[in-house]
């Protein structure tokens, strides 16, 4: 512990901190501009300058350490000079255009300029010129207003991995710019813009279009992925007009990754905002009655055994919850599922379904080994973790199949099933490594879960960890990533088939109603069959109905969320649905009042207190019953088949801004520069 | 500053000649394992000197996987010194020093010897000639003035008719004698004077 004085205040500090931070501990805010918690430090915008007892000149505190003894002071007029000083020196070049600037009411610059500036310039001469750069399809630059902070250098490179931005030139002549001007190729670029202190990178999708003030602000959890991220929307009116990141360090630290950023102007485009029957192929606009009457007529001359239903990855806990009632209690059968294609799943534990180490505990892990998995484009705030680890420790990554560029470098085995079978049988060497590493993670994807091989991998790597102590109270080292937002609420809820495969059957065309909320992904052909779709958006789904209910998005409900680690979360009402769309669990609350006269449950607070009094009743209660496969070796050249990162679901889909980072994408490929 | 811009005209292609890749083998291995970044610098002036005096960004691409380094990293140290020249230049590249004491002892007139014989504008390549011209500022060779370099060597104690024969060599493809055309050696006294004492009122 040190000892020191900030401000005459005594101070006992542990050892390691800069001069900033413990001054920070002490209540006492410092200005900075280059300086980020997250980031490395530089120490060249100067802002954080304080005085230090026998030092003839002020420090930069962001890159001081501080050591016993210090008298740090930050009020006194040599530091406010120096402060407005510096304030100056930076507005030298800095245009005045903050009344056009999408930076404005939200800019450090702006605001730290009112605190500890001067309220005129001696600069007499001409400001310099810099011109834009092109930095992809989110991000709009202006780069007269940068102060050369660096900090967006320094996330591309350390956090981001993509180490193409940099800066060229020297002195005046400095400029920031990514290589050869080629849009930025990484999926957490989005958040270069909320590092920006000033307005010299801003968000595309978003220029001119609100001021910050302006804006309904909603705290609420983002489903573009299974991470769960946390999220501010903010809405005006009906619209959402972007999405921040929300801090937690459990999940997402303070990064997003683009699509939960930018994907929500898919919340506009092709919305379902009325009831629609399908008339000889053709859709035709109808009313919530007579859409029921339908579906009513349709389920009372249909034996219950021919109907089934499935849930989407976009869902939320109370719908899916809901919608199971409605077939237990309304339909009275139990062809529900939650999975679009083959995909193996054990039950008996909660754990067999989640990421057990935890996001957070990727930090600590010593070794990483992924299985059928491409962490980037399925969980990239995951990915970002596994970076973190990797830049801080060197943590050793192995994956079974070469997945291309994970920002990290990692040793890609062969894709073999047989590596797995020499893995336990500690014929190689990473057999070794996993047995000595303190706390190793292994990471099965959802490519491997939906191959042949998936149940002996499974049970096998189980075993094998369990084997050599690695699956214990303090370490779980056994982790399933999946891929999308509902994946473990629907599996928390029950919401599988055990015994029947529901999806060949579907194939088999066994069926003669199917009811589909948000399932927009199941790859089947259509025949006779009547299909129901209840859902936000005019997809896949949409497509091959003949009953359309107008559901909604995730901003416009009310609705928990089960991340990949377990964790429940909830997310907020943002925005309303458009039209006649109605929230998704009042919609099959009609339905069942009309199909039964009778509501499945008076309102929406008895329906959420059911649902988490299930999940409780069902944690407590464990079956022990033990998934009996007969657990088969067959070699197979292990598949990794990761949905296109930009068009992973309905939303994303229906989003312009997502299309033109495809194409960016594309064409950065295609020119070969990347290589 | 119009040097440090990357021109348009870029080859497709580069690679070190056999040599040079031996050259820099050599000084990557002075550098401890894993940080063999650090002779970035003398690897894009190896590459500079075998390409006519110029970096294309062929060239820094095969420094940056030669170096295991990212493009960026190697663009940021290409465009920050004003020594690496990133568009072409002559063959023979003729930098003349305008600093104040060359300036005083005649520094234009070298200046307009160039734009007589070999381009109007400084820095502009006329591939007849095989070279371009440039002002740059002090080469630390005053007591020379006026002075100019053409690639490594210095030409020194010059005048205008003297700038002249020496660029006509150039145009023909020669490279002319280096050091004082005045007949000194380095930079010792002329009239063989050895001390202060020989001048009156010294």
């Amino acid at each position: 512990m040190l000892n020191l004085k900030v401000n005459d205040i005594d101070l006992e500090v542990e050892e390691g901190l800069t001069v900033l931070q413990a001054c920070e501990k002490a209540g006492v805010e410092i200005p900075r501009f280059c300086y980020h918690e997250k980031l490395s430090i530089a120490g060249n915008c100067r802002m954080c300058l304080v005085e230090i007892e026998n030092s003839p000149k002020p420090i930069a505190s962001c890159a001081m350490p501080a050591t016993n003894g210090m008298n740090i002071k930050t009020n006194t007029q040599k530091v406010e000079k120096a402060r407005a000083g510096v304030m100056e020196f930076l507005l030298a070049n800095h245009p005045l255009d903050c009344p056009v600037c999408d930076q404005g009411g939200e800019c450090d610059l702006q605001d730290q300029s009112m605190y500890y500036g001067l309220d005129k310039s001696r600069f007499k001469e001409n400001k310099r010129v810099v011109p834009d750069k092109n930095m992809g399809p989110l991000i709009k630059t202006q780069m007269t207003r940068c102060i050369h902070c660096t900090r967006c250098i320094r996330f591309a490179t350390e956090i981001a991995g993509v180490p193409e931005l940099g800066t060229i030139g020297r002195g005046e002549d400095m400029q920031i710019t990514t290589y050869l001007e080629q849009s930025i190729q990484s999926e957490l670029s989005g958040n270069l813009v909320d590092l920006c202190p000033v307005g010299a990178l801003t968000s595309k999708p978003y220029v001119f279009e609100a001021r910050p003030w302006e804006l309904k602000k909603t705290e609420t959890i983002d489903v573009m992925d299974a991470v769960g991220s946390n999220i501010r929307v903010d809405t005006y009116g009906w619209e959402v007009k972007r999405i921040l990141p929300l801090i937690n360090e459990d999940v997402n630290e303070e990064w997003i990754s683009d699509k939960t950023r930018y994907a929500y102007d898919g919340l506009l485009n092709q919305r379902l905002d009325t009831p629609y029957i399908k008339y000889n192929n053709k859709f035709e606009k109808a009313s919530w009655k007579e859409v029921f009457k339908i579906i009513k007529s349709r389920i009372e001359n249909t034996s219950k055994d021919k109907i089934c239903g499935f849930v989407g990855d976009l869902t939320n806990m109370e719908t899916s919850y809901i919608f199971r009632e409605f077939f237990n209690r309304i339909i009275e059968n139990n062809n529900y599922e939650s999975r679009s294609r083959d995909k193996f799943l054990d039950f008996s534990n909660r754990k067999n379904y989640l990421f057990n180490s935890t996001i957070s505990g990727i930090e600590q892990a010593d070794l990483i080994f992924l299985i059928g998995a491409n962490p980037r484009y399925e969980a990239t705030i995951l990915n970002a973790r596994i970076r973190k680890a990797y830049s801080s420790k060197r943590t050793k990554i192995f994956s079974l199949n070469d997945v291309g560029d994970l920002t990290y470098p990692y040793e890609a085995l062969n894709g073999q099933i047989q590596t797995i079978k020499d893995l336990i049988e500690g014929k190689n060497n990473i057999s070794q490594e996993l047995i000595n590493a303190q706390k190793p993670i292994v990471i099965l994807g959802e490519s491997l879960m939906s191959s042949k091989s998936a149940s002996y991998v499974f049970y096998s790597i189980k075993e094998f960890l369990m084997k050599n102590n690695k699956i214990t109270d303090d370490w779980n080292s056994f982790n399933v990533l999946s891929n999308d937002a509902s994946t473990v609420g629907n599996y928390d809820l029950n919401i599988f088939k055990e015994d029947i495969n529901l999806i060949v059957d579907l194939k088999k065309h066994k069926f003669d109603i199917l009811y589909l909320v948000g399932q927009d992904n199941l790859n089947f052909e259509k025949k006779s069959e009547f299909i129901i779709y209840q859902g936000s958006h005019g997809d896949k789904g949409a497509e091959i109905a003949d009953v359309i209910l107008p559901g909604s998005a995730y901003t416009e409900q009310n609705g928990y969320f089960t991340n990949l680690e377990g964790r429940l979360q909830k997310a907020h009402k943002a925005s309303y649905p458009p039209g006649e769309a109605k929230e998704d669990w009042q919609i099959i609350n009609e339905l069942a009042e009309f199909i039964s006269k009778k509501r499945l449950f008076k309102d929406k607070d008895e329906l959420e207190s059911s649902m988490l009094n299930f999940l409780n009743l069902k944690n407590e209660n464990l079956t022990n019953k033990k998934f009996v496969t007969p657990v088969t070796f067959v070699n197979e050249n292990l598949n990794i088949q990761t949905k296109n990162y930009y068009f992973s679901n309905v939303i994303a889909r229906a989003s312009k801004t997502m299309l033109d980072c495809n194409n960016s994408k594309i064409k950065f490929e295609s020119t070969g520069t990347n290589g | 500053m119009t040097l440090r811009k990357i021109s348009k005209d870029q080859p497709e292609h580069f690679e070190f000649s056999k040599e040079n890749l031996e050259e820099a083998k050599m000084i990557v291995e002075k550098y401890p394992k894993g940080k063999q970044q650090s002779a970035v610098m003398s690897l894009l002036y190896i590459a500079q000197k075998q390409n006519d005096n110029w970096i294309p960004l062929s060239a820094m691409k095969y420094i940056g996987k030669l170096l295991e380094m990212p493009y960026m990293r190697v663009y940021e140290v290409a465009t920050f010194y004003s020594m690496y020249n990133l568009s072409p230049v002559g063959k023979y590249f003729i930098q003349v020093c305008t600093t104040t004491p060359c300036m005083i002892r005649g520094a234009y007139e070298i200046v307009e010897a160039c734009k007589e014989k070999i381009s109007k504008n400084e820095n502009e390549l006329v591939h007849e000639k095989n070279s371009s011209w440039t002002e740059v500022e002090c080469l630390g060779a005053c007591i020379n003035a006026p002075m100019m370099q053409i690639n490594d060597s210095y030409y020194e104690d010059l005048d205008k008719e003297k700038v002249l024969k020496i660029l006509d060599q150039v145009i023909s493809d020669k490279m002319p004698k280096a050091g004082s055309y005045r007949g000194r050696l380095n930079s010792e006294p002329e009239n063989n004077r050895k001390t202060l004492l020989d001048i009156k009122n010294a």
